[in-house]
C-alpha cells in the first residue's frame, strides 16, 4: 500500500453534551482559540447518552481516538446523568485496556459552559496523544479503512 | 439422589407441585439435560450427578408463567442468579418451592478428554452417593481413570461457596471444592503488554461461530428483547464477518451484564469453542470491586446493581491508565 508516503491524519470522535462541554466547544470558538480539524465533535443530549456500543462502532468505523466530554460531576443538567457516565465508561476503558487497545485512546473530560481554554487544551492535547499512538489498527473493521 | 427423588415424588403427590425441574439423562453418560417432569412415572428418568452443570435458576423465568408451582433444584452457586433474577422482578417467588441440592463440583467433560481419555462409553464415580475421588471410565479403548478434582470445570476450582442463598429445603451434603482466586487468571491478564492481551484475545475470540450459547445459558442475560436479536445491530444473528466483530460481540455481551454477573460460570460451561468467556465477566468484576466496593450479585435482593449507583466521589476513568 501506499500508505508510507501518506501523511497520517488522524479521526477522533469527540461526544459533547448539550448543556456544558458543546457550549464549551462554541465559546472556544468564539474566543478564537484553536484546537485540530482532526476532532469531530457529535452533540448528545446528556453523557449519560452515550452507550457503550457508541464508542465501539466509532472504533469500528476508523476512528482512532474517542474522547467524551460531559458537564462536570455535580453539575449535570439532568442532575445524574454524568455519574452514571462516568462509571459506565470507567469499566469500558477498562474492558478496552484488558483487551489490548491502548488506554491512551479513549478519554473522558469535564467541560462546563465557560471553560473554552479548557476545551481547547483537552483537544490539542488528546490529538497529539492520537499522533502519538499511530493509527488504531486493532479495533477496526478493515472495510472502513481507505 | 434417590432422596431427591422421592421427595419430588412426594410433593407431586400431595399437590405441592405441579411439575419438577430437574435434570434427566442424555444419550451419553455426560450429557443431562435441564427437563420438566409432570409425573411420578417420568421422574424415572430423574439424573443428578457431577455432569449436572447447567444453571436451572433462567427455566424459572418460564416457569414463573406457569399455572402453579414448580419444585426446582438449585445448587449452591445457581441460587445467587435465582435471587439476582428475584430481584430483577424476573422471576415469581411464589411459582418456585426450591429443593438447594448438594454440590461436590461439577465435572467437564472437555477437562477429560483433554487428558486423552476418547471413546467414553459409562463414567462411574459421578453419582454423588459415595465420596467421589476418582472417576473409573470405560472407553472402547479400555478401561481408564481420571482424580475427580481434576475433571472438574474451572469455575469449581474457584467456588463461591456451598451455601445456598435462598432455599424451602436441602438435600445432600456438599464438600467444598475452591482451591484458587478467581481474579488470578485476569490479574495474569492485565499484566501483560498491550500486544500480548491483544494478540491473546484474537487468538480466543477468533474462535467463535457467533451460536449464541453463552447468550442463551446465561441467566443475567434475561431480556425480552436482546440488542443481538436486532436487525439494525451490526452483528445480528449472523456469524462474524471481522476481527472487530468479534470482539465487539463479546464486550457487549459481558457489559449488558456488568454489576449483574453472579459468575455462574456458565458462558465457558456451554461454550462449544471452549472460549473462556468467564475472563470478560471476571474483569467487570474485579474493576467494580477494587473501584466501587466488593459486590457479590445475587448474594441479596435489596442492594442496588454498581452501574445504576453512584457516589459523588467515584474514581475517574483516567483510572484505568494510572493503575497500568
Amino acid at each position: 500500500m501506499s500508505l508510507e508516503n501518506k501523511e497520517f491524519k488522524p479521526k477522533i470522535v469527540a461526544f459533547c453534551c448539550n448543556w456544558c462541554s458543546y457550549a464549551g466547544a462554541d465559546l472556544a470558538g468564539s474566543s478564537r482559540l484553536t484546537y485540530p480539524a482532526d476532532v469531530k465533535i457529535i452533540r448528545v443530549p446528556c453523557s449519560c447518552r452515550v452507550n457503550p456500543m457508541f464508542i465501539l462502532r466509532a472504533f469500528e468505523k476508523g476512528a482512532d481516538g474517542v474522547i467524551m466530554c460531559g458537564c462536570h460531576p455535580g453539575d449535570c443538567h439532568y442532575s445524574t446523568g454524568n455519574f452514571y457516565a462516568r462509571r459506565r465508561m470507567t469499566l469500558l476503558f477498562s474492558m478496552l485496556d484488558y483487551i489490548g487497545v491502548e488506554n491512551g485512546r479513549t478519554r473522558v473530560e469535564w467541560v462546563s459552559a465557560a471553560e473554552g481554554v479548557k476545551f481547547s487544551d483537552t483537544m490539542n492535547s488528546f490529538v497529539e496523544k492520537i499522533y502519538s499512538l499511530g493509527e488504531n489498527v486493532r479495533l477496526g473493521d478493515l472495510r472502513c479503512k481507505n | 439422589m434417590q432422596e431427591l427423588v422421592n421427595r419430588a415424588k412426594e410433593l407431586l403427590a400431595d399437590g405441592t407441585v405441579a411439575r419438577v425441574l430437574g435434570w434427566k439423562a442424555g444419550d451419553l453418560p455426560y450429557n443431562p439435560e435441564p427437563a420438566y417432569f409432570e409425573t411420578a412415572e417420568a421422574l424415572e428418568d430423574f439424573v443428578y450427578n457431577g455432569f449436572c452443570g447447567a444453571n436451572l435458576s433462567k427455566y424459572m423465568i418460564e416457569a414463573s408463567k406457569l399455572e402453579g408451582k414448580t419444585m426446582v433444584c438449585l445448587k449452591p452457586c445457581d441460587t445467587y442468579s435465582f435471587n439476582q433474577l428475584l430481584k430483577e422482578h424476573r422471576v415469581d417467588r411464589e411459582k418456585a418451592y426450591i429443593v438447594g441440592v448438594g454440590c461436590k463440583g461439577k465435572l467437564d467433560i472437555e477437562k477429560i478428554r483433554g487428558k486423552g481419555i476418547k471413546g467414553i462409553e459409562l463414567i462411574e464415580g459421578a453419582e454423588l452417593t459415595e465420596e467421589a475421588e476418582i472417576l473409573k471410565i470405560q472407553t472402547i479403548y479400555g478401561d481408564k481413570t481420571c482424580a475427580y478434582a481434576d475433571a472438574m470445570l474451572e469455575r469449581c476450582h474457584v467456588c463461591k461457596g456451598k451455601e445456598h442463598m435462598v432455599y424451602d429445603e436441602l438435600i445432600g451434603d456438599s464438600k467444598e471444592t475452591k482451591d484458587g482466586d478467581r481474579f488470578d487468571e485476569v490479574a495474569r491478564i492485565e499484566a501483560m503488554s498491550p500486544e500480548e492481551k491483544f494478540a491473546f484475545f484474537q487468538n480466543e475470540l477468533s474462535k467463535c461461530i457467533r451460536c449464541n450459547a453463552c447468550r442463551n445459558a446465561c441467566p443475567a442475560c434475561s431480556c425480552r428483547k436482546c440488542v443481538f436479536d436486532s436487525t439494525k445491530f451490526d452483528s445480528a444473528q449472523k456469524a462474524n464477518a471481522d476481527s472487530f466483530e468479534e470482539k465487539m460481540f463479546h464486550i457487549i455481551r459481558a457489559f449488558h451484564v456488568a454489576g449483574r454477573c453472579t459468575d455462574c460460570g456458565e458462558c465457558s460451561r456451554v461454550c462449544p469453542q471452549g472460549i473462556p468467556l468467564h475472563l470478560f465477566n471476571r474483569k467487570f468484576i474485579k474493576d467494580i470491586d477494587e473501584l466501587y466496593g466488593e459486590y457479590q450479585a445475587g448474594a441479596d435482593t435489596e442492594s442496588k446493581a454498581p452501574l445504576t449507583n453512584y457516589t459523588f466521589e467515584d474514581a475517574e476513568p483516567s483510572i484505568v491508565g494510572k493503575r497500568g
